[in-house]
């Protein structure tokens, strides 16, 4: 039994970066009907700028380790110049193509996800090799009963469920998400209704980027290692928990990323060389009963 | 018109028929050409520097001796150094220069097996000896009878570590493994193999599937329920350095063994000094060695290379021109077929890296350097073993 809860655990805190990294894809796509496929690279340029901050930081260490505040502002200044490119990849690549078919903005997608890859792996400062997350958490374990529990975990878990709240509040609650939830459910009415699309379609990149960058901060402090591939395949998983969830559904997503991760960590323990194939054959049986998704509305495309 | 060419196209395979069969014996005295191929410039020109600097020493070595004694008589030898930039296609244009228009007797290198895997059918089918120095897929020499290597293959890694296991007294073993990457499973399936005829027991092995799953703390807790005296890790760079911290921070004591993949700073930049302290690997050469041949190795590459110390692919470059050497004073003819017929019977030819012996399937058998972290996280010469 606790070593079932010790699994949970280990699963919720995976479950929690996908979850916040799905909720990207999926504000995308109820948006513009699009899936980012760089949306995963936005991750990995966030934990890489962390990197780089921490280092300018350095010099305000405190007997090996930064002070409350300058963790803070490393987090909040690498998730803001990821929110930014967020926004400029949006501007220089993807609106150009909004009104061609749907195809072309998919392969832009997938060759600003190689772009994203590939440039900072060609500078040498950067380079492919994996290169170690300093620590910006205090690492302390907890004993409750017999499941370990790390202050990393606890703060991981915590900070993403604020996030993920917060950011439901803001598009059910304000009048900003009411127009984010407007052009999610026609575009070209909400521009005739006065909405500024594009300022709403920016918005909603920054946000997504915003979270890609704070998963991969978190997930770099749990696995402290970053190289400039590891957003492709986390990009990957999480696509398929915002598709489970419901590809459009923010609930949906939040929902999706738990059910892959828990899923994912309990298919490995029953038995590691078949686990990973286990996780996905549960997903497939889900979409199988719900082919929306979980939390997905079915749309009848009219013609 | 017709009749004019192919009488020409005849005369062509005639006369390549015939440097064919001309090609590869060597007068007494004259100089013999052997061809080397590495990355000069690219992405793998560090390791190309150290493969020429191996050479360069036994090139020295060579001169200062009065060239290659045969039968009494002195041979010079000239190293014909080709880039190949670490990529495919470029290697087999080298191949085809050395063989067509240097007409060398034997080729030193490639590093990569990928790079050996698509031009060794090149010399293959020249019948020109080739012997690689670092590439250690088992697919190597399984390209044909003129292919050699002088660095030990993937799975003689596990069983060096499984030798090692069992000599330091350990009699249960636990292992993670990635079964979806070649060398990390032929490592622990070679490790269980040999533990478990040494008499030791595999308590328990746990596979992760590719390197996109960076959580490893399922399997670490099962390995440590099953509390073993050590865990066997022969998992790729990009892993490893995760895999020992994540299994330090659940508790894990256990001493910890890898491959040479984990010989690189960068596995103790991600594990931390403090996690990686007292783990093993197995290495192909370490410069601290005490062994005089290779202190004498260590000396001499120092003196020549401002205070360089010789890494794995000098030494095994080194020792693969070493192995043609050998191949060159022992062959019955002084031919390229001669020379093979001499590689493929070297037997327990002293090199810096330890006793080298040609095995049946033209892979080394010799002897594996065991590496210790030490509490900075710098690795540590430990011991030899050969298993």
């Amino acid at each position: 039994m606790t070593t079932f809860l010790q699994f949970l655990v280990y699963g919720v805190q995976l479950g929690s970066v996908y979850a916040l990294l799905a909720l990207g894809y999926s504000m995308v796509y109820g948006i513009v009907r699009m899936i980012n496929m760089a949306h995963g690279d936005f991750l990995m340029i966030g934990a890489l700028s962390a990197i780089f901050i921490a280092m300018g930081f350095s010099g305000f260490m405190v007997d090996g380790r930064y002070p409350f505040y300058i963790v803070l502002a490393i987090i909040l200044s690498a998730m803001i110049l990821t929110g930014l490119l967020g926004v400029l990849v949006e501007k220089i690549a993807y609106k150009p193509l909004r009104d061609r078919p749907r195809m072309s903005s998919l392969i832009t997608a997938v060759g600003v996800s190689m772009f994203l890859q590939n440039f900072p792996r060609a500078l040498p400062f950067i380079g492919p090799q994996p290169r170690p997350f300093p620590q910006l958490f205090p690492l302390i374990q907890f004993r409750l009963g017999g499941v370990v529990v790390t202050s990393t975990q606890i703060i991981l878990i915590v900070v993403s469920i604020i996030l993920m709240i917060s950011l439901d509040a803001i598009v059910q609650k304000t009048k900003f998400g009411a127009q984010i939830r407007a052009v999610s459910f026609d575009k070209d009415a909400s521009l005739l209704m006065g909405i500024d699309t594009n300022r709403v379609i920016s918005y909603t990149f920054l946000i997504g980027a915003v979270l890609a960058a704070a998963s991969g901060i978190f997930y770099a402090s749990i696995y402290p290692q970053v190289d400039v591939y590891m957003g492709s395949w986390l990009g990957t998983k999480s696509f398929i928990a915002a598709v489970i969830g419901g590809i459009g559904s923010i609930r949906g997503a939040i929902l999706g990323g738990f059910i892959l991760g828990i899923t994912e960590i309990l298919a490995t323990s029953i038995n590691s060389n078949l686990g990973y194939g286990i996780g996905f054959v549960i997903l497939i049986v889900i979409l199988l009963i719900k082919p929306a998704g979980i939390l997905g509305k079915t749309e009848i495309d009219k013609v | 018109m017709k009749n004019k060419s192919i009488l020409l196209s005849v005369l062509v395979v005639l006369s390549l028929l015939i440097s064919t069969f001309s090609v590869g014996a060597i007068d007494p005295g004259e100089t013999i050409k052997i061809g080397v191929v590495c990355p000069i410039s690219g992405s793998a020109a560090i390791a190309g520097k150290y493969i020429i600097n191996g050479v360069k020493l036994l090139d020295e070595e060579i001169k200062a001796a009065g060239g290659v004694e045969r039968d009494g008589v002195f041979y010079p030898v000239e190293f014909i150094f080709e880039d190949n930039e670490a990529k495919e296609d470029i290697t087999a244009n080298a191949y085809q220069k050395l063989i067509y228009q240097d007409d060398v007797l034997a080729i030193l290198g490639p590093d990569m097996s990928k790079t050996i895997l698509a031009a060794g059918p090149i010399a293959q089918a020249a019948g020109v000896p080739n012997v690689g120095t670092f590439p250690t897929n088992t697919a190597v020499t399984e390209i044909g009878d003129y292919i050699f290597r002088a660095c030990f293959i993937d799975p003689f890694q596990g069983q060096a570590a499984a030798t090692y296991a069992w000599e330091a007294g350990y009699k249960t073993a636990g292992v993670l493994f990635n079964n979806a990457d070649a060398y990390s499973k032929g490592l622990y399936e070679f490790f269980k193999l040999t533990f478990e005829s040494l008499g030791g027991k595999v308590v328990e092995a746990q596979a992760y599937s590719g390197s996109d799953v960076k959580d490893y703390n399922v399997q670490l807790t099962k390995i440590n329920a099953a509390n073993p005296d050590c865990i066997f890790m022969p998992n790729l760079l990009s892993e490893v350095g995760l895999q020992i911290q994540q299994a330090r921070s659940i508790g894990i004591t256990a001493p910890l063994i890898g491959g040479d993949s984990w010989d690189t700073p960068e596995v103790t930049q991600i594990a931390g000094p403090k996690n990686i302290e007292g783990s093993v690997y197995v290495a192909a050469f370490s410069a601290e060695n005490p062994d005089p041949i290779a202190q004498d190795f260590v000396n001499r590459f120092k003196e020549a290379f401002n205070g360089d110390l010789p890494n794995s692919n000098a030494t095994l470059a080194y020792e693969a021109g070493k192995m043609i050497v050998e191949g060159i004073v022992n062959s019955e003819t002084l031919d390229r077929a001669g020379v093979r017929d001499a590689i493929a019977q070297i037997k327990d030819l002293q090199l810096p890296s330890g006793t080298l012996t040609v095995g049946p399937d033209r892979n080394p058998i010799k002897g594996a350097s065991v590496m210790r972290y030490d509490e900075n996280g710098i690795s540590r010469f430990l011991t030899i073993v050969n298993p």
